[in-house]
Order: structure tokens, then sequence, then C-alpha cells
């Protein structure tokens, strides 16, 4: 048997020690790797020979620690140090400061770790993690994802283990239904009864299929827990197999997630190696295997039955359900297909018990959500609360707040098929049921944070051009009535819209919604209806007064130049890229609006803030 | 892999290496004076002993850690331990061979190794 951990593992039951003392744990997410903590564990490796500690100090490569905006992070244990933006320049005095000398380098700690000068806080207690609760995300930054044993040291493949040896495949859809655990991908479907539905339709031959294909903008959890935790994905896929009567999966990911695909290349050879896959798992004649599809990229291919016309080998569109791929799914063939956070609770339901699951979260909506923080937040990053936590209790206290001082307006759930939830409902709690009321949906956890800089009817522009990018053109409604839609926002956003126009938009959008062929299309207008619901003013100011109070718009700004303050400096005319600011030295300047391409060079260069719009 | 035994044995010869990377109080730290005076009158070696010395013998609620000089350099190698809800006891030129015995008598069986500590050296 191989040893993943890289040690040396001697035959005849002797197994040698290693005297490791430390461990530095770098996040290998896609957030850090592109702040370059690559580059921050190589030099730890130099470091670490240069001072001749290499030997009993270990650094790992896990996955998202979560909060992105600090990376690259690098955490130092035992003592449970948390550096943040850790550059290549500070690892020799981390190396030689701390690991050889034992003294915490609190210039690097993450701030709010530190109290005093003697005194450090344990990260648990900081207020970003405080109020989380990792149930999906658990490993995440604590195992290096691409080393089979540590997943196991941390139960790793002890549930399906137990599943194999101890449970009926009835009992194990039991279990899952009084979870009350229920689809992470956005719908909400309760998985135990998805997981029936395909164990009660008589096949020989079934599959367990994983949705990967995040493709909301601002959205990187399932990504993040294939990244740092890509183990009990395939564990949890071979639990629903054995439940379904299935021996084939698929893991559908997109091409574009290049650090989750080679993880999960290496935690599938490694599962196959270790006999966790393949022929008769745990000696009980179960089989299961697992292959890799890549996406191209299409957000269509979120949607389930694209999913499966693009395993399948053909172009990625959808087609009307019924039938249900619990019925006829992939291949023609009893599927089922649950997205990557679904999965990864479910390992933990058969640890711990369905109770314990329950026991967090809401009466309908139990166990926790992983959200992805973005937008105009201070700790944009990975979150993970329990399922009614409010949306008050994620921005101000997890997600610190927003930058510069700045009043929050919105938050957008559920990306492009989701909605906004205005400032005077930030005490919604998070739920299926809470946010569907309001009119949002939880989609798969993009959380995206809006200030008062944000123009609400620009928002829905920009998701609209989503996805009119992204819809495949197979039916009508989507193809050209999202199309129709934009039109008319870009004409609301250009200051030349009407009245009846905002009224058309709400007639075309409940068409669509009602008759496109899938989600995709049928959720699309939704942007659109919520922000009319909340911010209805808000179109009606760029309609009838031609103002977007917001500032983004820029068919409806124009430049001034204050006279009183203006020192003719020249400065803006010289900056200006079109020529279109005039005016002598020491003399008041004047722009010409017919000119002004309203880039706001001007504005951002005037030191005496004698511009406005 | 055959069997559920085979799982729990891969698991119990990596427990060790994560658990480090779990935070507890209720662990005992022992931390090494690693400052230069340290260093240079072997602490390095101290510490290595009972970093095996706690691996050999499955203790996952204790961990070594390193400090600065504590000040009394003549005493080096000097090592502390703290057990939770206990006072702290200071051991002083420390060998390799006496961090066994502090592992095997103070860590696992609760007591204190009275003739290496700071009290009877003065």
């Amino acid at each position: 048997m191989n040893d993943y951990a890289g040690e040396s593992l001697q035959l005849n039951g002797g197994y040698k020690m290693e005297l490791v003392r430390s461990h530095v744990l770098v996040c290998g997410g896609t957030g850090c790797t592109s702040s370059g903590s690559k580059q921050i564990m190589d030099e730890f490796e130099v470091q670490l020979k240069n001072f001749d500690i290499d030997k009993e100090v270990k650094v790992i490569q896990t996955g998202c620690f979560g909060l992105c905006a600090l990376g690259p992070i690098v955490i130092v244990y035992p003592e449970g140090s948390f550096y943040s933006m850790v550059k290549k320049e500070d690892v020799a005095e981390i190396v030689e400061q701390h690991l050889l000398k034992g003294r915490i380098v609190k210039r690097l700690l993450y701030k709010e770790t530190v109290v005093d000068e003697n005194n450090v806080k344990s990260l648990n207690e900081v207020d970003f993690y405080k109020k989380q609760h990792r149930v999906a995300l658990r490993n995440c930054g604590v195992i290096n994802p691409e080393n089979i044993d540590e997943y196991i040291a941390c139960d790793g493949y002890k549930a399906l283990g137990k599943v194999l040896t101890e449970m009926t495949p009835e009992q194990v859809i039991q279990e899952v239904k009084d979870s009350g655990l229920r689809g992470r991908g956005g719908g909400g479907f309760p998985t135990g009864v998805k997981w029936d539905f395909a164990r009660k339709s008589v096949n020989e031959q079934k599959y367990v299929l994983c949705n990967a294909d995040e493709g909301d903008p601002g959205a990187f959890m399932d990504r993040s827990v294939l990244e740092g935790d890509p183990h009990t994905v395939i564990e949890a896929m071979a639990i629903a197999a054995y439940a379904i009567g299935a021996n084939q999966g698929y893991i559908y990911v997109r091409a574009e997630y290049p650090i989750a695909v080679h993880r999960l290349q290496v935690a599938i050879k490694q599962a196959k190696e270790y006999g966790l896959l393949g022929k008769n798992i745990f000696d009980t004649g179960f089989d299961f295997d697992l292959e890799i599809r890549l996406g191209a990229g299409a957000f269509v291919c979120g949607e389930e039955t694209a999913l499966m016309t693009s395993i399948e080998g053909h172009r990625g569109e959808p087609h009307p359900r019924p039938p249900f791929p619990a019925v006829k799914g992939l291949w023609e063939k009893p599927t089922i297909l649950n997205n990557v956070e679904t999965y990864a609770n479910i390992p933990v339901i058969f640890l711990n018990g369905a109770k314990e699951f329950a026991k967090l979260g809401t009466e309908t909506s139990k166990g926790t959500k992983v959200f992805a923080l973005g937008g105009k937040i201070n700790n944009t990053g990975l979150v993970e609360v329990p399922m009614g936590t409010t949306l008050r209790e994620v921005v101000y206290e997890i997600g610190g707040g927003i930058p510069n001082g700045k009043k929050f307006k919105a938050a957008q759930t559920g990306g492009p098929s989701g909605g906004c939830i205005p400032a005077e409902l930030i005490d919604t709690p998070i739920d299926y049921d809470s946010l569907i009321k309001i009119g949002s949906m939880m989609g798969s956890g993009g959380l995206i944070v809006m200030d008062e800089d944000t123009c609400m009817v620009d928002i829905a522009k920009f998701f609209l051009e989503f996805t009119v990018d992204e819809s495949c053109g197979k039916c009508v409604p989507c193809r050209i009535g999202t199309k129709r839609l934009l039109e008319l926002l870009t004409k609301i956003t250009n200051g030349t819209g009407t009245l009846e126009d905002i009224d058309e938009m709400k007639t075309l959008c409940y068409t669509i919604k009602g008759s496109a062929l899938c989600g995709l299309g049928q959720t699309a207008p939704n942007p659109v209806l919520s922000t009319l619901r909340y911010f209805r003013q808000e179109y009606i100011e760029h309609v009838v007064d031609k103002k977007c109070r917001a500032g983004v718009c820029k068919a409806l700004l124009t430049y001034k130049i204050d006279p009183e303050k203006c020192k003719g400096c020249t400065l803006c005319a010289r900056n200006c890229p079109v020529g279109a600011i005039s005016g002598k030295v020491k003399e008041v300047h004047t722009i010409d609006t017919a000119k002004c391409i309203k880039c706001g060079v001007c504005e951002s260069n005037c030191k005496f803030g004698a511009i406005s719009k | 892999m055959k069997s559920l035994a085979d799982l729990e044995a891969i698991r119990n010869r990596t427990i060790n290496k994560v658990g480090l990377r779990k935070e507890g109080t209720e662990e005992t730290r022992i931390v090494v004076g690693m400052a230069t005076c340290g260093i240079a009158a072997g602490a390095r070696p101290v510490m290595q002993a009972f970093v095996e010395e706690l691996q050999k013998r499955n203790i996952t609620n204790a961990f070594v850690t390193q400090t600065g000089c504590i000040g009394v350099c003549r005493l080096e190698p000097i090592v502390e331990v703290y057990v939770p809800g206990q006072e702290k006891v200071t051991y002083v030129k420390m060998t390799a061979e006496k961090a066994a015995k502090v592992v095997v008598d103070h860590i696992v069986n609760g007591k204190v190794v009275e003739e290496y500590t700071i009290g009877n050296a003065e």
C-alpha cells in the first residue's frame, strides 16, 4: 500500500516516526494561488533548509481558509498563528523568528487576532470565524487535499465503510431524508427524496453525477470544496451510488477550474489505489467507478438536462422535463445529479447521524450554507453559516461591513438567477423559504454586496447581459425575450426610456418566466423583477428625471467645474483624453459637454475637489 | 484496502500529524527555550527528543513549541511545561534522556520530575 503522506514507510510493521513538531499550512485555493501562495510555499522550503529545520517543520498546501481578501494566508501550527498577506520577503523572517526561535511575528498576524502586545486570540474567536459553522468546509484549510491519508485521518471514508457494511440502501436513503438535507445548488430539492426516486426506478444501469459546473458570476463555493477537500465528494458519490444502485459516476467540472480538476484527478487516483473506488469496495461486492468530464464553461450546462446532454458528448442544450433524470437521465438511464456542496454534507450525516446534522438550521432548511462573499464588503471570501443566520450577521459581523464607511444598499443572492435583498430586509434569515418569499432565492451561494454607489438598474442590466450571452438559443422566450429585455434596460440607462417601457419590461419578464424551456430562461428575469420590486423609484428617476443617483449610468451624467473652487492648475485639461476641457493657467476651466466622454479622469485628478458630476 | 480495520490503521498512523492542526485549550504545552543561548547549550536535541517521545507514545493532547530566551541562560536548555489548570513547571539543564523521563513521568503520569526543576538546581 502506498503511503501518501510521503514519509518513509517501513515494511514489517515498523512505521518510521517522523519528527515533525510544526506544520506550516499555506493556502492553495484559487484566491491565494493568484496572489502568489505557490511562490511562498517554495520560499518556505528554501528557508527551512537554510536554517536547517526542514526535517522538523512540514509545509502543507491546503484548500481555502475563507478569508480570500487577506491572501496569501499562512497558518503555523501548533500555535495556530494566522499570518495574512504574506509576501515572499516575509518568509525568511517567519522561519527565523517563529519557527526557529519561537517568536511569533506579530507584524504579519491577521490584525483581528492580535489583542495586545502579549496576547493573541484564537482564530475561532475572530469575528470572521466566530459565527461560522464549518460542515461542508470542515476539512478545507485543515488537510492537504492531495493526500488521502490526511482525509482518512479526519474520519474520511469512514462513512462509506459504515454505509457499505452496516446499512441497507433503504436505510441510507431514510437517513438522508431524516437529515432534512436539501440541494445546495439552488433549487433546494430534498436530497433523500431525489435518491428515493432513482432507487425506485428499475434499471440495471444507473448513474450518479456531480454538478461542479459552477457558473454564477462571483460564486466560488464548489470550486473551493473541490480544491480543499476533493475526497469528500468522491466518498459521498459512492454512498449515493450504493443507495440508488449505481456503479458508475461522473463529475462534471468546468475546465476553467484547473486546480480543482487537478486535485480531483489526484484524489480519484489515490482512492482507486486504496481500493475505495473500483471493484468490491470494502469486500462487500459493491463496485463503483468515477470519471471526470470537463465542461467548456457554458452557464447553461449547470442546468441538469443540459449537463447530461453535454456528458453524452452533444452540444449542451436542455430538454423539457418530465421525464425527470431520476427516471430517464444520462443515456436515458435513471440518474441522480447533486451539487458539490450537497455531497460535501453527506459523509457528515453518516458520521454524526441525521439528528445531529438537523440540529443546525431552521425548521425547513437544515444544516449550513456556504456563501462566496463578494462585492462591496471588507472580508471578501468564503463563509459557512447555519441556515437562518440573518443577512445582517453575514454582512456586518462576518463580512466586516462595507468599505469606506459607505451605506449598505442591497445584496444579490443566487447570482443572475436570483434577486436582490434591499437594506430594509437585511434582518431576513437566510434560508430557502424566506428568500423565495422576498422574491430572491438561495441559489448556489454567491452573495454580492452593493453599496450606495451601485445603480440598481445597472446591476439588473449587468446580470441580464450575462444571461443574454449565456442563453443557449434553443427556445425563443430565452433567446429573443432576454435580448429584448436587455434593450429596454439599455434604453432606460441611456436616458431614453419611458414609463411604458417599465411596464412592458414587467410583462416581458413574466412571459419569459412562464414559457422558457429551462431554469436559465425561467430565472433570467429575476434580477429585473426584484430590482423593480424594491427599487422602482430608481427606474422612474432614470426615466423621468434623467438622473442616476449612484452616478453610474454615464449617459445621465454631466461633469461640471465649480468656478469657486477651480484654481486653474490645468491638471484636468492635461489629463482629459479627448481634449474636452479648456482654460488658461490660473483661470477657471470649463468642460465641453459635447466632447466629454464621462470617463471621470478629471474628477479623480482634481486636487481641489472642484469637479463633480 | 479491504476492511474497515485497514481504514482505521491508516487513520491511526496519520492522526497525530493532522491532530497538530486542531486548536484546543485542553492541551499541554511543552515550551523549549530556543534562543541563541538555548541552542548553544543543546536545546535542539532536547526538542527533538520531546517530539519523538510524544509521537512514540501516541500522545495527542500535548505539543512541543519553542520560545526565546527565558533569562537564566546559565541553566539552559530550559523547558517549560504548561498543563492546563496547573502551575507551570520549569525544567533546567535538560538533555534528551531527561526529556524522555519528563514525558513519561510528567506528561503521561502527571508526576512532576522534581530533580530536574529549577527549584532543585539552585
